[in-house]
Protein backbone atom coordinates (compact mmCIF):
# COMPACT_ATOMS: atom_id res chain seq x y z
CA UNK A 1 0.00 0.00 0.00
CA UNK A 2 2.77 2.40 0.90
CA UNK A 3 4.57 1.48 -2.31
CA UNK A 4 1.44 2.44 -4.24
CA UNK A 5 1.33 5.89 -2.60
CA UNK A 6 5.05 6.20 -3.32
CA UNK A 7 4.74 5.38 -7.02
CA UNK A 8 1.64 7.54 -7.57
CA UNK A 9 3.19 10.58 -5.89
CA UNK A 10 6.42 10.26 -7.86
CA UNK A 11 4.52 9.78 -11.13
CA UNK A 12 2.45 12.85 -10.38
CA UNK A 13 5.62 14.85 -9.69
CA UNK A 14 7.07 13.77 -13.04
CA UNK A 15 3.95 15.03 -14.84
CA UNK A 16 4.07 18.33 -12.94
CA UNK A 17 7.76 18.83 -13.83
CA UNK A 18 6.98 18.35 -17.54
CA UNK A 19 4.12 20.86 -17.22
CA UNK A 20 6.55 23.43 -15.75
CA UNK A 21 8.87 22.90 -18.71
CA UNK A 22 6.15 23.46 -21.28
CA UNK A 23 4.11 26.27 -19.71
CA UNK A 24 4.88 29.79 -21.02
CA UNK A 25 2.78 31.89 -18.66
CA UNK A 26 5.18 32.60 -15.79
CA UNK A 27 2.41 33.11 -13.26
CA UNK A 28 1.25 29.56 -13.94
CA UNK A 29 4.84 28.31 -13.79
CA UNK A 30 5.36 29.79 -10.31
CA UNK A 31 2.11 28.38 -8.96
CA UNK A 32 2.76 24.93 -10.44
CA UNK A 33 6.24 24.93 -8.94
CA UNK A 34 4.66 25.67 -5.55
CA UNK A 35 2.45 22.64 -6.11
CA UNK A 36 5.57 20.62 -6.99
CA UNK A 37 7.11 21.61 -3.64
CA UNK A 38 3.94 20.51 -1.84
CA UNK A 39 4.02 17.13 -3.61
CA UNK A 40 7.67 16.69 -2.68
CA UNK A 41 6.78 17.52 0.95
CA UNK A 42 4.19 14.71 0.87
CA UNK A 43 6.82 12.43 -0.62
CA UNK A 44 9.18 13.30 2.24
CA UNK A 45 6.49 12.26 4.75
CA UNK A 46 6.16 8.89 2.97
CA UNK A 47 9.95 8.55 3.28
CA UNK A 48 9.76 9.16 7.09
CA UNK A 49 11.53 12.54 6.88
CA UNK A 50 9.03 14.62 8.84
CA UNK A 51 11.38 17.52 9.69
CA UNK A 52 12.41 17.80 6.07
CA UNK A 53 8.78 17.69 4.92
CA UNK A 54 7.90 20.50 7.32
CA UNK A 55 10.77 22.64 6.07
CA UNK A 56 10.09 21.90 2.40
CA UNK A 57 6.39 22.77 2.75
CA UNK A 58 7.11 26.00 4.63
CA UNK A 59 10.06 27.10 2.51
CA UNK A 60 9.37 25.65 -0.93
CA UNK A 61 5.62 26.07 -1.14
CA UNK A 62 5.59 29.19 1.03
CA UNK A 63 8.51 31.58 0.89
CA UNK A 64 9.82 30.59 -2.56
CA UNK A 65 6.40 31.04 -4.19
CA UNK A 66 5.89 34.42 -2.51
CA UNK A 67 9.31 35.72 -3.55
CA UNK A 68 8.91 34.48 -7.13
CA UNK A 69 5.49 36.18 -7.34
CA UNK A 70 7.10 39.38 -6.09
CA UNK A 71 9.72 39.08 -8.81
CA UNK A 72 7.00 38.50 -11.42
CA UNK A 73 5.29 41.68 -10.29
CA UNK A 74 8.51 43.65 -10.87
CA UNK A 75 9.39 42.07 -14.23
CA UNK A 76 7.38 40.44 -17.02
CA UNK A 77 4.80 37.69 -16.71
CA UNK A 78 5.05 35.82 -20.01
CA UNK A 79 7.93 33.91 -21.50
CA UNK A 80 8.89 34.77 -25.06
CA UNK A 81 8.10 32.09 -27.64
CA UNK A 82 11.06 29.76 -28.06
CA UNK A 83 12.94 30.21 -31.31
CA UNK A 84 15.23 27.49 -32.55
CA UNK A 85 15.07 23.88 -31.51
CA UNK A 86 16.09 22.53 -28.13
CA UNK A 87 17.28 19.25 -29.62
CA UNK A 88 20.85 19.72 -28.41
CA UNK A 89 19.70 20.27 -24.82
CA UNK A 90 17.45 17.21 -25.07
CA UNK A 91 20.38 15.11 -26.26
CA UNK A 92 22.63 16.28 -23.41
CA UNK A 93 19.90 15.58 -20.90
CA UNK A 94 19.18 12.09 -22.28
CA UNK A 95 22.86 11.12 -22.24
CA UNK A 96 23.30 12.41 -18.67
CA UNK A 97 20.14 10.60 -17.57
CA UNK A 98 21.31 7.36 -19.16
CA UNK A 99 24.67 7.58 -17.39
CA UNK A 100 22.96 8.24 -14.05
CA UNK A 101 20.57 5.30 -14.53
CA UNK A 102 23.56 3.10 -15.33
CA UNK A 103 25.08 4.33 -12.08
CA UNK A 104 22.02 3.41 -10.03
CA UNK A 105 22.22 -0.23 -11.11
CA UNK A 106 24.97 -0.60 -8.51
CA UNK A 107 23.07 1.04 -5.69
CA UNK A 108 21.40 -0.87 -2.84
CA UNK A 109 17.67 -1.31 -3.27
CA UNK A 110 15.28 1.27 -1.84
CA UNK A 111 14.63 0.56 1.84
CA UNK A 112 17.49 -1.91 2.27
CA UNK A 113 18.58 -1.93 5.95
CA UNK A 114 22.07 -3.18 5.02
CA UNK A 115 22.93 -0.20 2.83
CA UNK A 116 26.36 1.35 3.59
CA UNK A 117 24.77 4.62 4.71
CA UNK A 118 23.34 2.88 7.81
CA UNK A 119 26.68 1.53 9.01
CA UNK A 120 29.16 4.24 9.90
CA UNK A 121 28.30 7.40 11.84
CA UNK A 122 24.50 7.23 11.72
CA UNK A 123 23.95 4.27 14.11
CA UNK A 124 26.22 5.98 16.64
CA UNK A 125 24.03 9.09 16.52
CA UNK A 126 20.82 7.06 16.77
CA UNK A 127 22.05 4.96 19.72
CA UNK A 128 23.85 7.61 21.74
CA UNK A 129 21.58 10.60 21.24
CA UNK A 130 18.99 9.64 23.93
CA UNK A 131 21.69 9.29 26.64
CA UNK A 132 24.18 11.93 25.62
CA UNK A 133 21.74 14.68 24.70
CA UNK A 134 18.37 13.50 25.99
CA UNK A 135 16.32 15.15 23.26
CA UNK A 136 13.67 12.89 21.65
CA UNK A 137 14.00 14.36 18.14
CA UNK A 138 17.19 12.80 16.78
CA UNK A 139 17.29 15.19 13.82
CA UNK A 140 17.34 18.21 16.15
CA UNK A 141 20.06 16.69 18.28
CA UNK A 142 22.24 15.97 15.26
CA UNK A 143 21.49 19.34 13.68
CA UNK A 144 22.10 21.48 16.76
CA UNK A 145 24.63 19.48 18.72
CA UNK A 146 26.57 16.83 16.83
CA UNK A 147 26.72 18.89 13.62
CA UNK A 148 26.21 22.29 15.20
CA UNK A 149 29.08 23.89 13.31
CA UNK A 150 27.39 23.22 9.96
CA UNK A 151 24.22 24.84 11.25
CA UNK A 152 26.21 27.93 12.24
CA UNK A 153 27.47 28.13 8.66
CA UNK A 154 23.93 27.71 7.36
CA UNK A 155 22.63 30.54 9.54
CA UNK A 156 25.43 32.75 8.26
CA UNK A 157 24.43 31.85 4.68
CA UNK A 158 20.86 32.99 5.34
CA UNK A 159 22.10 36.17 6.94
CA UNK A 160 24.38 36.85 3.96
CA UNK A 161 21.54 36.24 1.49
CA UNK A 162 19.35 38.69 3.42
CA UNK A 163 22.20 41.18 3.38
CA UNK A 164 22.57 40.76 -0.39
CA UNK A 165 18.85 41.25 -1.01
CA UNK A 166 18.81 44.37 1.14
CA UNK A 167 21.78 45.79 -0.77
CA UNK A 168 20.35 44.94 -4.21
CA UNK A 169 16.72 45.99 -3.96
CA UNK A 170 16.33 47.36 -0.47
CA UNK A 171 16.66 51.08 -1.11
CA UNK A 172 12.97 51.81 -0.48
CA UNK A 173 12.96 49.41 2.46
CA UNK A 174 15.82 51.12 4.25
CA UNK A 175 14.83 54.74 3.69
CA UNK A 176 11.96 56.58 5.33
CA UNK A 177 8.91 57.02 3.09
CA UNK A 178 10.30 54.99 0.14
CA UNK A 179 11.59 56.32 -3.13
CA UNK A 180 12.04 54.74 -6.54
CA UNK A 181 14.64 52.09 -7.25
CA UNK A 182 18.03 53.66 -7.46
CA UNK A 183 19.66 54.16 -10.84
CA UNK B 1 -15.35 47.73 0.35
CA UNK B 2 -17.22 44.77 1.79
CA UNK B 3 -14.58 42.40 0.42
CA UNK B 4 -11.86 44.32 2.20
CA UNK B 5 -13.86 44.03 5.43
CA UNK B 6 -14.06 40.24 5.23
CA UNK B 7 -10.36 39.95 4.43
CA UNK B 8 -9.37 42.25 7.27
CA UNK B 9 -11.45 40.49 9.89
CA UNK B 10 -10.29 37.04 8.76
CA UNK B 11 -6.66 38.19 8.83
CA UNK B 12 -7.11 39.67 12.31
CA UNK B 13 -8.39 36.29 13.46
CA UNK B 14 -5.59 34.32 11.79
CA UNK B 15 -2.46 36.32 12.49
CA UNK B 16 -2.26 35.75 16.28
CA UNK B 17 -2.70 32.00 15.77
CA UNK B 18 0.00 31.93 13.10
CA UNK B 19 2.41 33.69 15.46
CA UNK B 20 1.47 31.34 18.29
CA UNK B 21 1.99 28.32 16.05
CA UNK B 22 5.42 29.66 15.08
CA UNK B 23 6.38 29.88 18.77
CA UNK B 24 5.03 26.37 19.34
CA UNK B 25 7.09 24.95 16.48
CA UNK B 26 10.18 26.79 17.74
CA UNK B 27 10.08 25.46 21.26
CA UNK B 28 8.74 21.97 20.53
CA UNK B 29 11.40 21.20 17.96
CA UNK B 30 12.98 18.94 20.56
CA UNK B 31 9.94 16.70 20.89
CA UNK B 32 8.54 16.54 17.40
CA UNK B 33 9.27 17.90 13.94
CA UNK B 34 10.14 21.55 14.07
CA UNK B 35 12.95 23.78 15.13
CA UNK B 36 14.38 27.14 14.23
CA UNK B 37 14.03 27.21 10.45
CA UNK B 38 10.43 26.15 10.25
CA UNK B 39 9.45 28.51 13.08
CA UNK B 40 11.21 31.46 11.47
CA UNK B 41 9.46 30.90 8.15
CA UNK B 42 6.01 30.57 9.78
CA UNK B 43 6.66 33.74 11.77
CA UNK B 44 7.53 35.57 8.56
CA UNK B 45 4.35 34.20 6.94
CA UNK B 46 2.26 36.05 9.55
CA UNK B 47 3.92 39.32 8.55
CA UNK B 48 3.46 38.52 4.87
CA UNK B 49 -0.29 38.11 5.49
CA UNK B 50 -0.38 41.41 7.34
CA UNK B 51 1.44 43.16 4.48
CA UNK B 52 -0.90 41.69 1.86
CA UNK B 53 -3.99 43.08 3.63
CA UNK B 54 -2.77 46.41 5.01
CA UNK B 55 0.04 47.39 2.66
CA UNK B 56 3.79 47.81 2.88
CA UNK B 57 3.75 51.19 4.67
CA UNK B 58 1.56 49.90 7.50
CA UNK B 59 3.76 46.81 7.78
CA UNK B 60 6.85 48.99 8.05
CA UNK B 61 5.16 50.87 10.86
CA UNK B 62 4.43 47.63 12.72
CA UNK B 63 7.96 46.25 12.41
CA UNK B 64 10.52 48.88 11.59
CA UNK B 65 13.24 48.07 9.03
CA UNK B 66 15.98 48.94 11.50
CA UNK B 67 14.60 46.42 13.98
CA UNK B 68 14.56 43.71 11.30
CA UNK B 69 18.16 44.38 10.34
CA UNK B 70 19.26 44.30 13.97
CA UNK B 71 17.33 41.07 14.63
CA UNK B 72 18.89 39.36 11.61
CA UNK B 73 22.36 39.99 12.98
CA UNK B 74 21.28 39.26 16.56
CA UNK B 75 20.33 35.68 15.72
CA UNK B 76 23.75 34.84 14.31
CA UNK B 77 25.30 36.61 17.30
CA UNK B 78 23.31 34.46 19.75
CA UNK B 79 24.41 31.32 17.94
CA UNK B 80 28.09 32.23 17.80
CA UNK B 81 27.89 33.63 21.31
CA UNK B 82 26.74 30.26 22.64
CA UNK B 83 29.82 28.76 21.04
CA UNK B 84 32.13 31.37 22.52
CA UNK B 85 30.48 30.97 25.94
CA UNK B 86 31.54 27.34 25.78
CA UNK B 87 35.14 28.47 25.36
CA UNK B 88 34.95 30.89 28.30
CA UNK B 89 33.51 28.19 30.58
CA UNK B 90 36.35 25.79 29.88
CA UNK B 91 35.23 23.67 26.93
CA UNK B 92 35.77 23.92 23.20
CA UNK B 93 33.84 25.99 20.64
CA UNK B 94 30.14 24.99 20.59
CA UNK B 95 30.65 22.59 23.49
CA UNK B 96 27.29 22.66 25.25
CA UNK B 97 28.23 20.24 28.03
CA UNK B 98 30.03 22.91 30.07
CA UNK B 99 27.16 25.41 30.01
CA UNK B 100 25.47 23.91 33.07
CA UNK B 101 26.34 21.74 36.07
CA UNK B 102 25.36 18.58 34.19
CA UNK B 103 26.27 17.73 30.56
CA UNK B 104 22.73 16.67 29.57
CA UNK B 105 21.20 19.88 30.97
CA UNK B 106 23.95 21.80 29.25
CA UNK B 107 22.99 20.17 25.94
CA UNK B 108 19.36 21.14 26.48
CA UNK B 109 20.27 24.77 27.19
CA UNK B 110 22.69 24.90 24.29
CA UNK B 111 20.19 23.49 21.81
CA UNK B 112 17.51 25.91 23.06
CA UNK B 113 19.75 28.96 22.63
CA UNK B 114 21.05 27.85 19.26
CA UNK B 115 17.62 27.16 17.80
CA UNK B 116 16.44 30.52 19.15
CA UNK B 117 19.25 32.25 17.29
CA UNK B 118 18.40 30.42 14.08
CA UNK B 119 14.69 31.21 14.40
CA UNK B 120 15.29 34.92 14.99
CA UNK B 121 17.62 35.25 12.00
CA UNK B 122 15.39 33.30 9.62
CA UNK B 123 12.25 35.25 10.62
CA UNK B 124 13.98 38.61 10.24
CA UNK B 125 15.61 37.75 6.90
CA UNK B 126 12.46 36.31 5.33
CA UNK B 127 10.32 39.26 6.46
CA UNK B 128 12.79 41.87 5.23
CA UNK B 129 13.30 40.03 1.92
CA UNK B 130 9.55 40.01 1.31
CA UNK B 131 9.20 43.69 2.27
CA UNK B 132 12.03 44.58 -0.13
CA UNK B 133 10.30 42.82 -3.02
CA UNK B 134 6.88 44.18 -2.16
CA UNK B 135 7.99 47.76 -1.60
CA UNK B 136 10.07 48.19 -4.72
CA UNK B 137 8.47 50.54 -7.26
CA UNK B 138 8.00 49.14 -10.76
CA UNK B 139 10.24 50.84 -13.31
CA UNK C 1 12.94 -7.31 -14.10
CA UNK C 2 13.64 -7.74 -10.42
CA UNK C 3 15.50 -4.44 -10.15
CA UNK C 4 12.38 -2.45 -11.04
CA UNK C 5 10.58 -2.21 -7.68
CA UNK C 6 13.82 -1.61 -5.79
CA UNK C 7 15.11 1.11 -8.09
CA UNK C 8 11.89 2.72 -9.40
CA UNK C 9 12.25 5.55 -6.89
CA UNK C 10 15.73 6.43 -8.09
CA UNK C 11 14.80 6.35 -11.78
CA UNK C 12 11.83 8.69 -11.37
CA UNK C 13 14.04 11.02 -9.32
CA UNK C 14 16.62 10.96 -12.12
CA UNK C 15 13.83 11.83 -14.58
CA UNK C 16 12.88 14.80 -12.38
CA UNK C 17 16.53 15.89 -12.20
CA UNK C 18 16.87 15.75 -15.95
CA UNK C 19 13.66 17.73 -16.44
CA UNK C 20 15.02 20.45 -14.17
CA UNK C 21 18.35 20.38 -16.00
CA UNK C 22 16.55 20.61 -19.35
CA UNK C 23 14.65 23.70 -18.20
CA UNK C 24 17.90 25.35 -17.05
CA UNK C 25 19.78 24.61 -20.29
CA UNK C 26 17.15 25.15 -22.94
CA UNK C 27 14.83 27.91 -21.72
CA UNK C 28 15.95 31.51 -22.15
CA UNK C 29 13.74 33.26 -19.61
CA UNK C 30 15.69 33.87 -16.40
CA UNK C 31 12.77 33.22 -14.05
CA UNK C 32 12.06 29.91 -15.81
CA UNK C 33 15.72 28.96 -15.38
CA UNK C 34 15.53 29.64 -11.64
CA UNK C 35 12.35 27.54 -11.34
CA UNK C 36 14.09 24.72 -13.24
CA UNK C 37 17.05 24.97 -10.90
CA UNK C 38 14.78 24.69 -7.88
CA UNK C 39 13.11 21.59 -9.41
CA UNK C 40 16.60 20.10 -9.89
CA UNK C 41 17.49 20.84 -6.25
CA UNK C 42 14.27 19.33 -4.90
CA UNK C 43 14.76 16.12 -6.86
CA UNK C 44 18.33 15.80 -5.53
CA UNK C 45 16.91 16.11 -2.01
CA UNK C 46 14.46 13.29 -2.84
CA UNK C 47 17.38 11.13 -3.98
CA UNK C 48 19.24 11.56 -0.70
CA UNK C 49 16.22 11.04 1.52
CA UNK C 50 15.24 7.91 -0.47
CA UNK C 51 18.66 6.49 0.33
CA UNK C 52 18.08 6.96 4.05
CA UNK C 53 14.74 5.19 4.25
CA UNK C 54 14.60 1.77 5.92
CA UNK C 55 11.65 -0.49 5.10
CA UNK C 56 9.50 -0.82 8.21
CA UNK C 57 11.23 2.10 9.87
CA UNK C 58 9.64 5.20 11.29
CA UNK C 59 10.50 8.85 11.71
CA UNK C 60 13.67 9.41 13.78
CA UNK C 61 11.89 10.59 16.93
CA UNK C 62 12.53 8.42 19.98
CA UNK C 63 9.40 6.36 20.67
CA UNK C 64 9.89 3.37 22.93
CA UNK C 65 12.49 0.58 22.73
CA UNK C 66 12.96 -1.79 19.80
CA UNK C 67 11.84 0.68 17.14
CA UNK C 68 13.64 0.85 13.81
CA UNK C 69 14.30 4.46 12.86
CA UNK C 70 15.03 5.70 9.38
CA UNK C 71 18.49 7.15 9.08
CA UNK C 72 18.58 10.68 10.52
CA UNK C 73 21.82 11.82 8.93
CA UNK C 74 20.50 12.53 5.40
CA UNK C 75 17.61 14.46 6.97
CA UNK C 76 20.02 16.86 8.65
CA UNK C 77 22.08 17.40 5.51
CA UNK C 78 19.01 18.00 3.37
CA UNK C 79 17.55 20.42 5.92
CA UNK C 80 20.65 22.56 5.51
CA UNK C 81 20.51 22.16 1.74
CA UNK C 82 16.86 23.29 1.52
CA UNK C 83 17.61 26.44 3.46
CA UNK C 84 20.72 27.25 1.43
CA UNK C 85 18.67 26.63 -1.74
CA UNK C 86 16.02 29.15 -0.77
CA UNK C 87 18.74 31.68 0.13
CA UNK C 88 20.31 31.41 -3.32
CA UNK C 89 16.89 31.45 -5.03
CA UNK C 90 15.86 34.64 -3.22
CA UNK C 91 19.17 36.31 -4.05
CA UNK C 92 18.87 35.20 -7.68
CA UNK C 93 15.40 36.72 -7.88
CA UNK C 94 16.77 40.02 -6.55
CA UNK C 95 19.46 39.97 -9.25
CA UNK C 96 16.79 39.24 -11.90
CA UNK C 97 14.85 42.33 -10.75
CA UNK C 98 17.97 44.48 -11.15
CA UNK C 99 18.72 42.95 -14.55
CA UNK C 100 15.21 43.82 -15.67
CA UNK C 101 15.67 47.39 -14.53
CA UNK C 102 19.00 47.67 -16.34
CA UNK C 103 18.16 45.92 -19.64
CA UNK C 104 14.38 46.12 -19.86
CA UNK C 105 14.08 42.39 -20.47
CA UNK C 106 14.73 39.07 -18.77
CA UNK C 107 15.24 36.95 -21.88
CA UNK C 108 18.81 35.75 -22.06
CA UNK C 109 19.34 36.23 -25.82
CA UNK C 110 18.05 39.82 -25.75
CA UNK C 111 20.35 40.62 -22.82
CA UNK C 112 23.36 39.16 -24.63
CA UNK C 113 22.57 41.06 -27.84
CA UNK C 114 22.25 44.31 -25.89
CA UNK C 115 25.60 43.64 -24.29
CA UNK C 116 27.23 42.94 -27.66
CA UNK C 117 25.85 46.14 -29.16
CA UNK C 118 27.46 48.35 -26.50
Amino acid sequence: MVELVDMVLLGFMAVVAVVVARLRNLFGVVLVSGFFSLLSASMFVVLDAVDVAFTEAAVGAGVATVIMLGTLLLTTSEEKKASGSSLGALLVVLVTGAILVYGTLDMPHYGDPDAPVHHHVAPRYTHDSPEEIGVPNIVTSVLASYRGYDTLGETTVIFTAGLGILLLIGSSFRSRGGRDGDR
Amino acid sequence: MRQQLILRIAAKLFIPFILLFALYVQFHGDYGPGGGFQAGVIFAAAFVLYTLIWGVDEAKRVVSPNLLQVLAALGVLIYAGTGIAGIFLGGTFLDYGVLQHDPVHGQHLGILLVELGVGITVAAVMTSAFLCFAGRKRS
Amino acid sequence: MSALPGLYNYWIVIFLMMTGLFIVISRRNLIKKMVGLSIFQTSVFLLYISMGKITGGTAPIVAGPDTVYSNALPHVLILTAIVVGIATTALGMAIIVRIHEAYGTIEEDEILSQDLQQ
